[in-house]
């Protein structure tokens, strides 16, 4: 089976890369290249994406190459395919790709490297996205961390090579934690195949305890998210890291972990996700609870953003817990809110990260105290900023609202405390972003931002196409809501 | 003719177009000072006026509401969340106020607003207001509501800090955003609980659907909720309600609220945004009645709210200040009169407030725009100047009042009545609250009007700012005639909006008790209580005691407010200073205990012990790496002496243990 879209949709940007790496010399062509790779990458995206039949159960658009690594005893199987879970992710790569690439107009340094590295990333996520074998998914998983270790490295600012080596090393730690994971239960089952891994891991006989495995994958995914208390990669490497970057970081790369956590440890191991689904949700509360009063405290626009994505990862994690309710009474509310919320987290903290980054740009500086009375002088910069402000903060008709209220609905009946607790999580987080805004942009105008400029059209793009995101799933949910929970509902009507 | 959906649905959308219109087309292509966005909000919202009166005429007569079937939006596991429109009775009447004291103020605010930079964003957020509260009070899920309730904080934040670049409007719209989400915080839980319990409800045959108001309505008639479950319910609701009407504890925002534009602050005392706290304890008034615990807990903190905002009133030396309180004191009477199950009552108060409370602020924002201030110490004999202003002010005080036969006497008096009728110890307290209450708030708004329009003029805002600083300047004539006309007509609704609208008696083409048999519905039975003369006579002499009090004190100085103050000084501090209430929620809880103790020793503790670990781990290895590389010499003899000493211990420890 070959439909192609999938390997087209994954490997466009590494052809371009290496287009760019071969070819093309003037950065102005490297620039205008990339962009019309990332274009017609999320006009593809989104053409994957209307294809992908919600009424049809299982994966689709499959590209399947059984041989690809024909060792009879490691069969490794080149496979990629989309299904509810999925499909959504795919889009919203393609989006934040394209938003990233615009985002990094004004780059000067080694600009041709720079679009190789950063197109190669999101062949890499996508990639994460799409495979259905354990060593390919495993592979791109991998492959994610070389572009992010050179464009936070050399491209970063304040302690960059601090950030990206504490970036790197988390992150391989927790591989090498799934790496043992994937052989275990390849030599326990036999197959790589993550679509038949589920039942296979029913019916064979594992070769560590079947808890053991779980540890294994849960940490890799639990670092990626990041879970406390092995979060604090994530602030060092959201503040160094260029905006582009810090843009795919929030918007895509935490949502690897929480994919993850769905598509293998949930779907693979179903009874073990629900006995300890206790700990998913205190750990989710904690998440959203302790990110929240420590964003509160910060004074870096950027690093502000990014323990509020500490935050509001936790109610991925919450929506997660919800399988707690035990086989046969959950109810797919929670799950499909998580999977919501990664999809609306990634646009709303995508466009928080563009705009931090512009008005860093216009500005040059970051540090809130320094800032204020901004709204005169870059009214559209302010009225998105505003606009973003209140989706982070679940402000209804707006994405955040919905994939909040679908997380709360369907995990209170299962954790009731825990989820009024990680409830207050919105108050404290209209606390964090109007104070942020009055101290950016609200107050008397400065005689030092006299000569500051409001963003260009090339900058508003990007800005516009999340803006659009942002407000289209706020006001009609229902056309991500169902795809997820077509995903949703197949892992739950099959596992649990 | 019944309103057909479409047409019921356009007295939301218009306003929204409105405000679409002005953000995508005027904003962009047009002068900035262009008219066209206050002429555009008005036509919409006139429009939606005519929409709204062809609503109540549809409902009238109707027990129950139109049946319109809901539309599909979101589906939540099995369950659908469905929007729709639930036009009662109650709603019927509260998107006539809402669209009719919003029209008054945006023509009102054509004159007021003319010339200010953000003439369009002004104009475009109070349509966005405007759709928002119409949008509020017809929905018909209770998440669809909770939208719209969000929509309302949302716009108050953003006319609230209208004029963000002055540091003080951009705090106080932070701060009515954040207080009203701790209520929020309640009423999102009690949406939870609903849906925890949603089996309940699905069991039923016909299966209901717990977001779906009128089929929460069926379900605390059937009983089926058990009555712990009713009251948390309840309660959660009701602390949405106490955020957004600024009830007690949470009563702090609204004072500051006044930041804004003053005629934001007519639409947000009057019909908006304070209007819906006490909307969304009515709208669930099925579910409230059948827990005793759930109403008196409304009864006492509405009742308790009246007096202790009422006393607030009595001190403040800013205009908009006292009536500002004077707004929380009336919604601790509505929710007081809700708690003790004068449903018919407190809708009606909410209906007469509406009217002559946006007037009072119309009147604040007329002097102000004569006296360039809003502090009463510098006004002072604008009676001669503002014939008009100080007209429709005193009609609307005597209102606030309760002088007969102004609107507020009959709602007023309505509400004291049932808590009389009622019995019990709940109503006896609330009636004796009441009943204080209704002395202080005619002293305050008498205090405020002698102090604004009699004996001489005080210099107005040249005189406050004392030459340093630019002040706004004054000149003392009356408003423009786009101002007057709506304070006109406001002041009309005050003077007759009582008798006409909820008769004692029938008068002609009006029946009896219109407003409150209109009310009476299916789901909320009730009857309004016969008139009662002495009750009457009681609350008037009552109010009159007020007022004289206030004349002599401030219009006659017979008694000196000085010595009073100077007298009663710990009560005059503790009054003026709001019972320390700021202090005690900023200073203390926000700043000192969540800010630096909770967020920041949790922050310290994310840095220096957690990433201190994670550096520590990285430390461990570099160094380990480095004692390790020390052995690393390169000298061949040294590896040989070390691979030489190995196998002899290997070897020895092989003879003897092996």
């Amino acid at each position: 089976m070959f439909s192609g879209w999938l390997t087209t949709v994954v490997f466009l940007p590494l052809v371009g890369a290496l287009l760019i790496a071969l070819f093309i010399r003037r950065d102005r062509d490297v620039r205008n290249f990339a962009a019309t790779v990332s274009v017609v990458e999320f006009v593809l995206t989104i053409i994957v994406f209307s294809l992908y039949d919600k009424s049809q159960p299982g994966v689709q658009l499959i590209d399947k190459f059984e041989n690809w690594i024909p060792v009879a005893s490691f069969r490794v199987e080149y496979f990629l395919g989309v299904d509810g879970l999925s499909a959504p992710l795919v889009l919203l790569t393609g989006l934040l790709g394209m938003c990233a690439v615009f985002a990094s107009w004004n780059i000067k340094l080694r600009v041709k490297e720079y679009f190789v590295w950063l197109l190669v990333l999101q062949t890499a996520v996508t990639g994460v996205f799409a495979s259905l074998d354990f060593i390919l998914f495993f592979i791109f998983w991998e492959l994610e961390l070389i572009p992010m270790y050179l464009l936070i490295s050399i491209w970063g600012s304040g302690r960059k090579e601090y950030s990206a080596m504490k970036f790197l090393i988390f992150t391989v730690s927790g591989s090498a934690f799934m790496l043992v994971g994937i052989l275990v239960l390849f030599f326990s089952t036999g197959t790589f195949n993550i679509v038949e891994l589920p039942q296979a891991i029913d019916k064979a006989r594992l070769l560590l305890p079947a808890g053991a495995i779980f540890a294994l994958l849960f940490i890799a995914f639990a670092i990626k998210l990041p879970v406390w208390p092995v979060h604090t990669w994530l602030p060092d490497a959201h503040t160094d890291a260029p905006t582009a970057v810090s843009i795919m970081l929030a918007g895509v790369l935490l949502k690897m972990g929480s994919y993850g956590m769905i598509r293998m440890s949930v779907t693979m191991f179903p009874r073990l996700t629900t006995e300890f689904s206790w700990l998913l949700a205190a750990l989710a509360v904690v998440n959203v609870l302790y990110g929240a009063a420590i964003t509160l405290r910060q004074s870096d626009l950027k690093r502000l953003i990014a323990y509020s994505s500490i935050s509001h990862m936790g109610y991925v994690l919450l929506g997660i817990s919800s399988v707690g309710a035990g086989v046969g009474a959950i109810s797919p509310v929670g799950l499909t809110g998580a999977s919501l919320q990664m999809f609306t987290h990634g646009t709303i903290t995508g466009l928080l990260f563009l705009l931090v980054g512009l008005v860093y740009d216009k500005t040059h500086t970051r540090y809130i105290p320094d800032l204020g009375g901004l709204a005169a002088r870059m009214p559209i910069i302010a009225s998105v900023f505003v606009l973003a402000g209140l989706a982070s903060l679940g402000l209804p008709s707006l994405s955040g609202f919905v994939s909040e209220l679908m997380v709360f609905l369907g995990t209170f009946p299962v954790w009731g405390w825990a989820t009024a607790l990680a409830a207050f999580g919105i108050v404290i987080t209209a606390g964090y972003i109007l104070w942020m805004l009055q101290r950016t942009f609200l107050g008397p105008s400065r005689e030092r931002f006299a000569h500051v400029g409001d963003a260009s059209l090339i900058e508003a793009l990007p800005a516009a196409a999340l803006v659009i995101s942002i407000v289209v799933i706020g006001i009609y949910p229902a056309f991500l809501t169902d795809v997820f929970g077509a995903g949703v509902n197949a892992i739950l009507s099959s596992r649990f | 003719m019944q309103i057909p959906e479409l047409a019921a649905w356009f007295i939301f959308l218009l306003p929204l177009g409105s405000f679409l219109v002005i953000i995508f087309i005027i904003r962009p292509f047009f002068n900035q000072h262009s008219k066209a966005a206050g002429y555009v909000t008005i036509l919409a919202i006139a429009a939606a006026l005519v929409l709204s009166a062809w609503a109540l005429q549809s409902t009238l007569g109707h027990d129950d509401p139109i049946g319109w079937e809901p539309h599909s939006w979101l589906n939540l596991g099995d369950l659908p969340l469905r929007l729709g429109i639930l036009m009662d009775p109650l709603t019927s009447i509260m998107v006539v106020v809402v669209s009719g004291v919003s029209l008054m103020v945006q023509i009102y605010s054509l004159g007021y607003m003319r010339g200010d930079s953000g003439y369009d964003r002004y104009f475009a957020y109070m349509s966005l207001f405007t759709a928002s509260m119409l949008g509020l009070v017809m929905a018909s899920n209770i998440v669809q509501l909770y939208v719209f309730w969000e929509l309302v904080g949302l716009c108050s934040y953003l006319l609230i800090g209208f004029w963000y670049h002055r540091p003080a409007a951009a705090a106080a719209a932070k701060k009515a955003f954040i207080v009203t989400r701790l209520g929020d915080f309640g009423f999102l839980l009690a949406i939870l609980y609903l849906f925890f319990n949603a089996g309940t409800f699905t069991s039923q045959t016909p299966p209901l659907n717990p977001l779906e108001i009128s089929d929460i309505y069926q379900a605390a008639k059937l009983g089926i909720l058990g009555s712990g479950v009713v009251t948390w319910l309840a309660i959660g609701i009701f602390a949405g309600a106490v955020g957004k009407s600024g009830q007690f504890p949470l009563h702090t925002w609204l004072p500051d609220a006044m930041e804004g534009p003053t005629p934001v602050s007519a639409l947000i005392h009057a019909a908006t945004m304070v209007a819906a706290g006490v909307f969304l304890v009515a709208r669930f008034f099925p579910l409230f009645v059948e827990s005793p615990t759930a109403m008196n807990t409304v009864a006492l903190i509405g009742g308790f709210t009246a007096v202790f905002a009422a006393s607030m009133g009595l001190v403040m030396n800013d205009i908009k200040r006292v009536l500002a309180y004077s707004t929380i004191s009336q919604l601790g009477y509505m929710m007081l009169a809700l708690g003790i199950g004068a449903y018919g009552a407190a809708i009606f108060h909410l209906f007469t407030h509406a009217f002559f409370k946006a007037l009072l602020f119309m009147g604040a924002g007329s002097v102000n725009h004569a006296s360039g201030t809003f502090d009463m110490r510098y006004m002072g004999g604008l009676r001669k100047h503002m014939p008009w202003t100080y007209a429709t002010f005193l009609i609307a005080g005597l209102s606030l009042a309760g002088i007969f036969p102004m609107a507020g006497f009959w709602s007023k008096d309505e509400i004291l009545l049932e808590a009389l009728n009622k019995g019990g110890v709940v109503s006896s307290i609330v009636f004796w609250l009441a009943l204080i209450g209704v002395f202080m708030t005619a002293f305050y708004i008498f205090r405020a009007l002698f102090m604004t329009f009699e004996s001489e003029f005080r210099g107005g805002a040249e005189a406050e700012s004392k030459g340093h600083g630019e002040a706004h300047p004054v000149h003392l004539r009356e408003s423009p005639a786009v101002m007057v006309l709506p304070m006109v007509i406001l002041g009309a609704a005050s003077l007759g909006g009582g008798f006409l609208a909820n008769p004692t008696t029938a008068l002609g083409i009006i029946p009896i008790h219109w407003i409150s048999n209109h009310l009476s519905a299916e789901t909320v039975e009730f009857h309004a209580p016969a008139f009662n003369i002495g009750l009457a006579i009681l609350s008037s002499l009552v109010a009159v005691a007020g007022i004289g009090l206030a004349y002599l004190m401030y219009h006659a100085r017979r008694v000196s407010a000085e010595n009073m103050a100077r007298r009663f000084r710990p009560a005059y501090t503790l009054l003026s200073k709001k019972y320390y209430f700021d202090e005690a929620y900023e200073d203390f809880l926000t700043t000192r205990i969540f800010y630096r103790m909770i967020s920041g020793i949790l922050d310290w503790w994310d840095r220096a012990v957690v990433d201190g670990l994670v550096d520590g781990v990285g430390w461990f290895g570099r160094n380990t790496g480095r004692a390790l590389a020390l052995l690393q010499t390169g000298q061949v003899q040294s590896y040989g002496a070390g691979i030489s000493i190995g196998i002899l211990i290997i070897l020895g420890v092989y003879f003897i243990w092996g």
